[in-house]
């Protein structure tokens, strides 16, 4: 369960950005998470749940968006998405031209994408 | 006075400050000299051992520390220093991973003309897998008695890792472990992994791994020559 840790950072970055904002109140939190990210999305939201009781964002919804695993091939250039990168028929190559050479650019990543706050 | 809702568009990757701190641990290293391994597999797969075993293959010619990360106790660290190394343990009372600000803080405490620096992680093959520590190398071991449908189950700790070490190899007459199966699902999931099998009961792939690790190290030292 590190969910807990990255929402401990999630929240340093909510504080930062609503204070700048001057910001009274957050009431919602969107994120995005990565389908191969290693989060457990109800994980976390349950660790956000519990976490954000006494701060400024303690009734703030939470909506989260999964991010899909994204390939770019090497050597054709062309972007490759997934089902599932578990299923059994899930290979690391190019299903255009065959190249092993692809390169994984989305699905790893967890952003705050963006806040709601009241003035 | 009326409440007045708006939208801050923010877009920060929430694991940017592990990264930070991952990245300035990584340069430091890295100009030092030091290759940083970072260890992830289940509890149990051997990863002390290993590091038992090939410590004590490394130790007459390079100069080889210990990162031990366990949720409680000392005892890891205690049987690397056993075997003649400095071992240093980090306890994350809870923490099922490692987090590069937990290095952070022993960092001073490393020698600085070491030349391999290994961690091993907690006993999880979920989380760590999303932090960085600032090693150059992660290595991900699967055992022989955890079964060979391993790699799709946990696709983060392979996709992340450069090295694929089946352990316990010993075991494999006795067990239904398929090693190409596995080999090939690895594969699958991130054809970039050097793999290798090992066995610290016979020996087996031990001189393979350290030969591996001192190329490794001689493409760092050139790197920063
Ligand atoms: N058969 C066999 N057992 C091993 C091998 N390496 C480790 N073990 C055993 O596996 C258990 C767990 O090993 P340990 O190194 O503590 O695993 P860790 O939790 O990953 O650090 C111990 O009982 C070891 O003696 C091996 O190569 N072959
Ligand atoms: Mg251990
Ligand atoms: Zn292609």
């Amino acid at each position: 369960m590190h969910e807990l840790s990255i929402v401990a950072d999630l929240f340093t970055i909510i504080e930062e950005k609503a204070s700048q904002a001057k910001a009274s109140r957050v009431t919602k939190v969107r994120v995005l998470i990565g389908e191969l990210s290693g989060v457990v999305p109800e994980l976390f939201r349950s660790a956000f749940n519990s976490y954000k009781k006494g701060t400024i964002a303690d009734r703030a919804r939470l909506e989260i968006k999964i991010t899909k695993v994204k390939f770019r091939c090497q050597s054709c250039g062309r972007e490759i998405r997934t089902r599932d990168i578990s299923a059994p028929d899930f290979s690391h190559s190019c299903p255009f031209c065959g190249s092993k050479e692809v390169e994984l650019i989305s699905g790893r990543d967890l952003y705050l994408e963006k806040l709601e706050i009241e003035t | 006075m009326e409440k007045r809702k708006k939208e801050v568009l923010v877009i920060e990757d929430i694991l940017g400050s592990n990264k930070k701190i991952a990245s300035s641990i990584r340069q430091k290293l890295e100009e030092k000299g030091i290759l940083a391994v970072n260890l992830l597999s289940s509890p149990g797969s051997g990863k002390t051992t290993l590091l038992e075993k090939i410590g004590l293959k490394l130790k007459d010619r390079y100069k080889v520390g210990v990162i031990e990360g366990d949720i409680e106790t000392e005892r890891d660290a205690e049987r690397i220093r056993k075997v003649g190394l400095p071992a240093w343990q980090i306890t994350t009372h809870g923490a099922c991973h490692l987090e590069a600000r937990m290095l952070a803080r022993l960092f001073d405490q490393i020698p600085a003309d070491l030349d391999f620096l290994f961690i091993e992680n907690v006993g999880n093959l979920v989380c760590p897998a999303s932090f960085d520590l600032g090693e150059r190398l992660r290595f991900v071991l699967l055992s022989v008695p955890e079964g060979d449908d391993k790699p799709r189950k946990y696709p983060e700790a392979f996709i992340t890792s450069h090295v694929f070490i089946i352990t316990k190899a010993d075991l494999l007459p006795h067990l239904p472990f398929d090693a190409n199966r596995v080999t090939q699902e690895a594969l699958e999931i991130n054809p970039k992994l050097e793999i290798f099998r090992t066995s610290a009961w016979n020996g087996e792939g031990l001189d393979n791994l350290c030969a591996f690790l001192e190329k490794k190290l001689q493409e760092l030292r050139a790197k920063n020559a």
